[in-house]
């Protein structure tokens, strides 16, 4: 087996992504898109402005590379482009096997490969991942329609930011999310797919429920396993008839929407690739979560200490901090609105929107505040709609709902309430109707490049009372580049998005792998004392994976192996084997086949061993046949040694016919036959 | 290992569905259904035939119900309230949904009949609390070695056939399912599946079904006729299943009529009574179906008497209710119970609505699973019987429909698993043809014409046959490719050759010989040995057409059979009192290894013809 990673990602949105070999398919794990690095180009109103004021000034400070604050002027004008995995254009898109999706953000590059000439891979998705990636897609698809309106289409297949010349006066910031640290990913940019190229995507995508078993090729059998990181979010299992192999991805043990963490479906698995790179992420805002002494020192393996710490990794305060989190997200929403600001909302993580939405229109009822909460996205109303007929994808509590027959989400109430308003578009008629200040809304991009949040942060980012909650992982500098001055208050706040340090060596020891897969970069921040085997992983270095077993399992039909003649020998029987070898679903079976009448006598023959001569000679006169050891032919070593009965010799046969039989050391036995009719010897081993 | 089938209902019948299958040591629950044609002990099935101690929790590995019907799901409070059992209980998200409404309309039902009650509100509820929910192909590990799975089956919303596979032993339990797509639910969806059983429904197990259009377009006239002339149509059904599918019906047709006849739905709100004789004609969805009581029984009460109505009865009737009875020929007076008599004169329609499979979606279920054995339940003794006889006809599977309370065990599967080495399984995977003629003399003479069609080259890939397996005591058993067996065992191989040395005469070379090197075969040229081997080469290729001759200069070669001509005087392989005349006859050596005694023994007779003064 072979691993690659081609990336660890960055955050939530973008996903880690590597390359796997297994039984002689390659697997892609993941394809997301690097949206972060649009921060690079100029959303379209400061464009405008940045046309005229591109003085030859400007131009000279450039070319001088004095470094000074960055501005708008210094991003980029120009249709953007966007950031693929770095290393997954140097792969042969055409031989990889197989694609598992784990995730919504992790299908947003998906295009960029099915709409490569020879792909043929087979996708794997959940149902519910691939309809929230498909309505992402569209709407990224739709946003970049807008921005391209205004700059025109591209003239060529190589845009003028590209030039060497243009990027080398770049200041360094933006230069190293153009090119990356090494100045190396230049190749990864792509102008974005069109609306043709999503729907040619999800027409080759295969859905999957959680814990639905998809055979491929009848080797591989992957399985997804909720991860409960967003709704439709997975875990995979690869099983082939050598590996068993678990992924794990971003997980969340206990969420407010998404069906829990199944770990317990990873259970079982040789191999572990642990890919959730998330405490990365965390600034190392809690250094002192190293992993715990207390609970790696109670180290009884027995059954029900498993189960008990299952339990607890279940019943951990995680959620409870991530309600806190949202509650004082709607405190300050709430803190704008009372002095008349309002409050911009670009998530674009779909279980903590829903979430908000609940929570934001609670406490503005108990506030007994008239303010609207808008959502604008071309998909909102799709989006919307569809989280609410998905009960197999959402957590225990949204279950329950649907057991006693409420909505899974409350906005489905809250639309109907009008206290809620869906718009496509900024400038629906419905909206312009309906508009009405301070209000609350919720809006795509989270980069802040794309989509409604442009036209509604350049409308108040000078509004000192209006608030603007972005996600933690965003560059706050860059990002708010072009809508500086700011006036507007910004709430970064950061959300659980996978495993926390500590309960990684709990779980591990839950799964009870043999070998363990493992971040470098996350290696120093915990020890693994384990038993487990390791293997450390770092960007862009291929890890070969021994075997963990030496033979394949193989499946014989009873009615099949009765049938089989045995030979005994003093330690072990054998038997030659028939039938027809199948492989299905991962395993070798042995199944009584198609015999034709002559097989039995195209049989090779394999004899072994030395014979004794003088036992073959008592075997032969048994059978009517005389002869005489003629002659012993031996080297002086053996005629020495008193047990020389296996040494070579002569037979001669007289009786009935003439004949010779020359035994040698060289173990070949030579018959010389003038004709034979008792032909049947046995030879005695 | 066997496949033990507990039929505790729905055997020869049609009702309280419950079967119970233990498979190597799991004991699954399938289905919990009531009957609706008693009132009495019949109604449920008889679970001291699981557990004389009522001990469920360890009779019964756990529970699986394929979707909301009465019949399947009735006992279930009953089961897990009343007689105690904790125990896992699966079925559909939608089932799950569903079930509470469909119990709670029922006992509802049952309360205003009167009758004793079974089970209560909070018994329902409780007993919906250990329901664990799943998703259709999700496979669900019961425990660890009961693995469950739900297909799509089509039924009503949320049926589901279940599989369930434990070791190697496999089955299918398909509860209600219908092979064709209707207005609101597609055709059932399978895998194809290694299985040992598979236990069917079979409600309509001799009828072929015409197209939906016909039905529809059927059910339509009558309802118009029926409502322009002023009458009142009742349509008693289950609150879920066909009265969706119906309700969209009408409404399209409604629709495209522009009829304003209003269509009232009792089983969503409370229905206002005084509506029931309100003037003018309507269309009433009633609950429950097949008219077994509650409000369906009231309204057909006080509709029946009216010739302008219409009672129209889409789907299955069970036996004892009174929508069997109208079904069952025309009756004009049906006896409620000692006190109350109807009198039937209103119209009575019948609709082949029900979405259960026909006979011939059964046997293409069945054939495109071929399971190792079938049963069939959920139908009526004598179509049982003959589609019995059907699927051990046609598709040579061994079928069975027992009766309730009867067992059935048919043999499981089992492999005996073994380790396979990494050579054999790659020599399997690499092709190992043999080529071979067919002997095909037998058969063909009856038929001079086509004796020579018949002979032709036969193809054998015969992998696994390099494969040794290696059972040692203690051990697992093991796979190995012969290559490796010598190496496992410690020995060495050794090979049996054969060989032979024989004189030939040819005239034609001796006189040549003769007249340029006199008396002297130990100088024979090599050119004179090549056209010897080389003339040999051309009689063998003529005799032996399918033999791959290797003419090797000095030697030939078929397989492992080789000859040459002797030089030697006294060769071992000689044998002395063949050889008379030394100067006139020229010696062929030949070698050949045990496994092609055959050919050898062929190839030397050949040659010896050849020769005029063969010994």
């Amino acid at each position: 087996m072979k691993f690659t990673c081609l990336s660890k990602g960055g955050g939530f949105h973008f996903s880690p992504c590597h390359m796997l070999n297994v039984s002689g398919f390659r697997i892609l794990l993941d394809c997301p898109l690097d949206l972060s690095s649009l921060a690079l180009f100029s959303p379209v109103p400061v464009a405008h402005q940045a046309h005229e004021s591109l003085d030859t000034d400007s131009v000279i400070r450039k070319k001088q590379k004095i470094e000074k604050t960055l501005d708008a002027n210094d991003l980029v004008h120009a249709e953007p482009w966007y950031k693929t995995v770095k290393n997954l254009h140097l792969w042969d898109a055409s031989f990889i096997d197989v694609v598992l999706i784990s995730s919504p953000m992790g299908m947003l590059g998906l295009p960029f490969l099915t709409r490569t000439r020879d792909f043929s891979a087979k996708i794997y998705v959940t149902e519910a991942s691939a309809r929230i990636g498909q309505l992402l897609m569209e709407d990224l698809v739709s946003m970049h329609m807008e921005l391209r309106q205004f700059y025109g289409p591209e003239d060529s297949c190589f845009p003028q930011w590209m030039r060497w010349e243009e990027l080398e006066v770049l200041p360094s910031e933006l230069r190293k999310i153009a090119l990356g640290k090494d100045c190396e990913e230049l190749g990864a940019w792509m102008p974005l797919y069109s609306a043709v190229d999503v729907k040619d995507c999800m027409r080759k995508v295969q859905t999957l429920k959680y814990a639905e078993e998809a055979c491929y090729n009848g080797t591989l059998i992957v399985k997804a396993f909720s991860s409960g990181l967003e709704i439709g979010t997975c875990n995979w299992t690869i099983n082939g008839p050598k590996k068993n192999i678990a992924y794990i991805s971003s997980s969340i043990f206990v969420s407010m929407h998404a069906m829990d963490f199944d770990f317990l479906g990873l259970r079982g698995n040789d191999l572990i690739i642990y890919s959730d790179f998330s405490s990365l992420d965390k600034n190392m805002e809690n250094d002192d979560t190293y992993f715990d002494p207390v609970t790696s020192s109670s180290g009884r393996d027995d059954v029900s200490n498993l189960e008990e710490m299952a339990a607890s990794l279940l019943k951990d305060d995680e959620s409870a901090e991530e309600i806190e989190k949202l509650v004082f997200i709607c405190a300050c929403a709430l803190d704008s609105v009372r002095v008349g600001g309002s409050v911009l909302v670009p998530i674009d993580r779909l279980g903590v929107v829903l979430c908000l939405l609940e929570q934001m229109s609670l406490l503005l009822e108990s506030s007994s505040l008239k303010v609207p909460i808008y959502i604008i996205s071309s998909v909102a109303e799709e989006l919307l709609a569809f989280t609410n007929i998905i009960p197999e994808w959402v957590c225990k509590q949204r279950q329950e709902k649907l057991f006693s027959g409420e909505p899974l989400f409350a906005h489905v109430k809250l639309i109907k309430e009008r206290k809620i308003h869906v718009f496509p578009a900024v400038h629906s008629p419905e909206l312009l109707t309906n508009w009405q200040e301070p209000c609350v809304v919720f809006c795509p991009n989270w980069s802040l490049r794309l989509g409604p949040v442009v036209h509604l942060l350049r409308h108040w980012c000078s509004d000192p009372n209006s608030l603007l909650v972005l996600e933690s992982g965003v560059d706050a500098d860059i990002a708010l580049l072009p809508f500086k001055p700011m006036a507007m208050k910004v709430l970064q706040c950061s959300f659980l998005s996978g495993l926390s340090l500590q309960k990684v060596q709990p779980l591990l020891k839950i799964l009870q792998p043999k070998l363990v897969l493992f971040p470098k970069d996350l290696s120093c921040k915990i020890q693994i004392s384990e038993a487990n085997m390791i293997f450390l992983f770092s960007e862009n270095e291929t890890l070969r994976i021994p075997s963990s077993k030496e033979s394949t399992d193989i499946d014989i039909a009873t009615d099949l192996a009765s049938k089989f003649r045995w030979k005994t020998f003093k330690q072990e029987t054998i038997t030659r084997l028939e039938g027809e070898l199948f492989m299905d679903h991962g395993k070798h079976r042995l199944l009584s086949g198609f015999q034709p009448a002559n097989s039995k006598q195209q049989r090779p023959l394999v004899h072994w061993g030395s014979p004794d001569v003088k036992v073959l000679l008592t075997e032969l006169s048994k059978m009517g046949i005389s002869g005489t050891i003629k002659q012993v032919t031996d080297d002086a070593k053996s005629e020495d040694d008193a047990k020389s009965e296996n040494a070579a010799a002569i037979i001669d046969i007289h009786d009935p016919e003439k004949a010779l039989i020359d035994v040698r050391e060289t173990d070949h036995i030579k018959i010389s036959i003038q004709i034979i009719h008792g032909r049947e010897f046995i030879l005695y081993t | 290992m066997a496949i033990d089938s507990l039929v505790l209902g729905a055997g020869q019948e049609v009702g309280k569905s419950c079967v119970v299958v233990s498979i190597n040591g799991k004991r699954i629950m399938f289905d919990c259904g009531m009957h609706m044609g008693y009132t009495d002990s019949r109604r449920y099935p008889d679970f001291s035939l699981i557990s004389n101690t009522g001990d469920f929790d360890n009779a019964l590995t756990c529970v699986v119900v394929t979707h909301f019907h009465l019949d399947h799901i009735g006992a279930l409070p009953y089961f897990t309230e009343v007689c105690g059992y904790k125990g896992p209980i699966y079925m559909t998200y939608p089932t799950k949904a569903l079930a509470p409404l469909m119990l709670e309309d029922y006992r509802k039902n049952m309360d205003r009949r009167g009758e004793d009650e079974q089970f209560t509100s909070d018994h329902i509820t409780e007993c919906m609390k250990k329901v664990i929910p799943v998703d259709l192909k999700q496979t669900v590990q019961v425990d660890k070695d009961l693995q469950i799975r739900a297909y799509y089956a089509g039924h009503v919303i949320g049926a589901a056939m279940f599989y369930a596979k434990v070791g190697d032993a496999a089955m299918v339990y398909t509860g209600d399912y219908n092979m064709t797509p209707d207005r609101h639910l597609g055709a059932a969806q399978i895998d194809r599946l290694q299985l040992d059983l598979v236990i069917t429904e079979s409600t309509y197990a001799t009828t072929i079904r015409d197209s939906r259009y016909g039905r529809e377009r059927e059910f339509l006239k009558a309802v118009h006729t029926c409502i322009a002339a002023g009458g009142k149509v009742l349509i008693p059904t289950f609150a879920l299943g066909r009265a969706q599918e119906l309700c969209i019906l009408l409404e399209d047709y409604w629709e495209r009529m522009n009829l304003k006849v209003p269509i009232y739905f009792s089983a969503v709100r409370n229905f206002d009574r005084s509506l029931i004789n309100a003037p003018g004609p309507c269309v009433l969805f009633a609950t429950p179906g097949m008219i077994v009581g509650g409000f369906s029984l009231e309204v057909f009460m006080q509709w029946a008497p009216s010739e302008m109505n219409l009672v129209t009865l889409p789907g299955y009737c069970v036996a004892g209710t009174i929508g069997h009875k109208l079904m069952s020929g025309k009756p004009t007076k049906i006896d409620l119970d000692k006190d109350t008599q109807i009198d039937v004169r209103c119209q009575i329609h019948q609709l082949s609505f029900s979405p259960h499979t026909d006979a011939k979606g059964i046997m293409d279920l069945v054939k495109f699973l071929s399971p190792k054995h079938a049963i069939l339940v959920h139908g009526e003794k004598p179509k049982m019987a003959t589609l019995k006889e059907r699927i051990q006809s046609e598709l040579g599977i061994p079928c069975y429909c027992p009766a309730n309370n009867e067992t059935v065990t048919v043999p499981s599967t089992h492999y005996v698993k073994a380790d396979a080495s990494e050579t054999f399984i790659r020599s399997c995977l690499n092709p190992n043809f043999k080529f071979s003629t067919y002997s095909s003399v037998d058969k063909s003479y009856l038929d001079s014409k086509y004796s020579k069609a018949a002979s032709g080259l036969q193809v054998s890939d015969e992998r696994v046959a390099e494969g040794i397996l290696v059972v040692e005591k203690g051990k697992k058993a093991k796979v190995i490719h012969q290559d490796e067996l010598l190496l496992m065992l410690g020995d060495k191989k050794h090979e049996v050759q054969f060989a032979y040395c024989f004189p030939m005469h040819t005239e034609r070379l001796q006189k040549t010989r003769t007249e340029e090197l006199p008396s002297a075969d130990t100088l024979l040229c090599d050119l004179d040995k090549c056209t010897l081997i080389n003339q040999l080469s051309m009689k063998l290729s003529n005799e032996l057409s399918d033999a791959n001759i290797l003419d090797l200069g000095e030697q030939l070669q078929v397989e492992s059979f080789r000859v040459s001509i002797c030089s030697k005087n006294s060769c071992p392989h000689r044998l002395s009192h063949s050889v008379h005349n030394d100067s006139e006859s020229v010696f062929l050596c030949c070698h050949w290894s045990l496994r092609d005694e055959k050919l050898a023994w062929k190839i030397i007779s050949i040659m010896k013809s050849s020769s005029p003064h063969t010994t």
